[in-house]
């Protein structure tokens, strides 16, 4: 379904590598001390309770919030969007331009540059893979919310970015715009896109995940891969998280 | 009563009898104010757009002051204006003074402060929201922008309405630059001010209602462009 003419080879020439990375803000340790290191392919699924730190842990590898002290080092963070190591972003309430579907799609193909005699149909193949091609010349925010995730998604793909990061892409979607986002979401992963995934749903977690990133009040307690996560949570936290228990 | 029912009747009869002289007052009076307000938009726009997106010591500052300035009275801005065109001034060589272009700089100096300021109450709302989109794109600020001001394009034409509002209604600073001169800086405030102070307030009350009518055009053009937008907003 993805682009498949663009000469892009993507897949990161390094991992991502977060070192003793911490994030202050008015005082509060909100991420602390995150040591990890996530390969250049597959889908890591980022977990924990609300207000553990996902969404900043995700916002800190994006570049939108400076690390209070520590690094995270990869060739993304220095890309120009659309090069073979840029990053994406779909944030759980879509940012959408006021702009038509075509025309939202088509902006960041523009601030890459994209020449003209490429653009209509990198845009009309993006459009076909979020099943929006009827929509193409709706007013984005008119769409419903399945169809403006399926939007946000499309735009964050057509750069064919090296890294996507999904932050609760589906958690206010319905079973079918889920089942569709979560196809695209393995589609750009099978042609080498590395995703991160955030999500509170344990059962999507273990449809799309191959490896799982557990954080807990700021820190990151189990990093592991799918299949040992859920065999062996590797601490209560985590395994109450998944017994659906406040932790004692 | 009757002093109204008879402006009324003059002003119908000054309209539709296609006087020259009142049609050449409106003439000025929309050349002058148009060209203001284009002129204030080029400027009030950037200067709003860049006041959202660019971070810097004294940003606050700057946008207290042009809201303040929105309350500038004309009749200080038509004395500073003459100030630095009278022969004495220091653009007194230009020989501006008294003409049309003194009043478009008059209702510039007036409306480019409401048109930043309204633009960036406006903008800024649109920049919070895009904000983490334009970073995870690593925009240059220029771009920020540009993009800012095109999605924004239907409030601003709000805003450059409530500029046009201002200038056509405004008397003071004109009066002082362009001197009420027949025929060459005779506009509709400064002709209602002359006809009052000749004691001809049937006249003066329908030009009155000829400027109310621009006014009400106005208002009903920018209550069409809301609705128009609050449907399209999500365009």
């Amino acid at each position: 379904m993805l682009d498949k003419t663009s000469e892009h080879s993507l897949q990161l020439p390094d991992p991502v590598r977060f070192r003793d990375v911490s994030l202050t803000i008015n005082r509060q340790e909100l991420i602390a001390n995150i040591n990890c290191t996530l390969e250049h392919t597959g889908v890591s699924v980022v977990m924990g309770p609300n207000g553990a730190g996902k969404s900043l842990f995700l916002r800190l590898l994006a570049g939108l919030l400076k690390p209070t002290s520590g690094t995270i080092t990869g060739s993304y963070i220095n890309a120009k969007p659309g090069t073979t190591s840029s990053l994406s972003m779909v944030f759980q309430d879509p940012v959408l331009l006021r702009r038509t579907a075509h025309a939202n799609i088509a902006y960041v193909l523009h601030q890459q540059k994209c020449p003209e005699e490429q653009l209509a149909e990198k845009v009309g193949n993006a459009l076909k893979t979020a099943r929006l091609e009827r929509q193409r010349e709706t007013p984005a925010r008119r769409l419903s919310g399945g169809e403006q995730q399926r939007l946000a998604l499309a735009r964050a793909l057509v750069v064919r970015p090296a890294i996507l990061l999904l932050d609760e892409a589906t958690a206010s979607l319905d079973p079918a715009s889920t089942h569709i986002v979560e196809g695209m979401a393995a589609d750009a992963a099978a042609t080498g896109t590395k995703i991160i995934f955030v999500t509170h749903d344990v059962r999507q977690a273990k449809r799309v995940g191959d490896d799982i990133l557990f954080i807990h009040e700021g820190r990151l307690l189990t990093h592991k891969s799918i299949h040992d996560f859920f065999r062996d949570p590797g601490s209560k936290e985590a395994q109450a998280y998944l017994d659906g228990r406040v932790p004692e | 009563m009757g002093e109204i029912a008879d402006a009324f009747w003059i002003a119908f009869n000054l309209l539709l009898s296609f006087d020259k002289e009142l049609y050449s007052i409106i003439g000025l009076s929309l050349k002058v104010s148009l060209s203001a307000v284009a002129i204030s938009c080029a400027l009030g726009f950037t200067i709003g757009a860049g006041l959202s997106v660019y971070r810097f010591p004294g940003h606050r500052l700057i946008i207290i002051i042009l809201n303040a300035l929105m309350g500038l009275p004309p009749v200080v801005v038509g004395l500073i204006v003459y100030l630095i065109l009278s022969r004495s001034g220091p653009l007194g060589v230009l020989g501006l003074l008294y003409t049309p272009t003194a009043m478009i700089i008059a209702q510039v100096m007036l409306i480019t402060p409401l048109v930043a300021a309204l633009s960036i109450q406006m903008l800024e709302e649109l920049h919070l929201e895009y904000d983490e989109f334009f970073r995870s794109l690593r925009l240059t600020n220029f771009a920020k922008m540009k993009t800012l001001l095109w999605d924004g394009r239907r409030g601003l034409v709000t805003v450059g309405l409530a500029g046009f509002g201002r200038a056509i209604s405004e008397v003071g600073a004109v009066m002082i630059v362009g001197g009420n001169i027949n025929h060459l800086t005779r506009i509709m405030t400064t002709a209602i001010a002359l006809e009052t102070s000749k004691g001809t307030l049937a006249l003066a009350l329908a030009l009155g209602i000829i400027l109310i009518g621009f006014s009400l055009a106005v208002n009903a053009a920018v209550m069409l462009l809301r609705s128009n937008s609050k449907g399209q907003r999500y365009a």
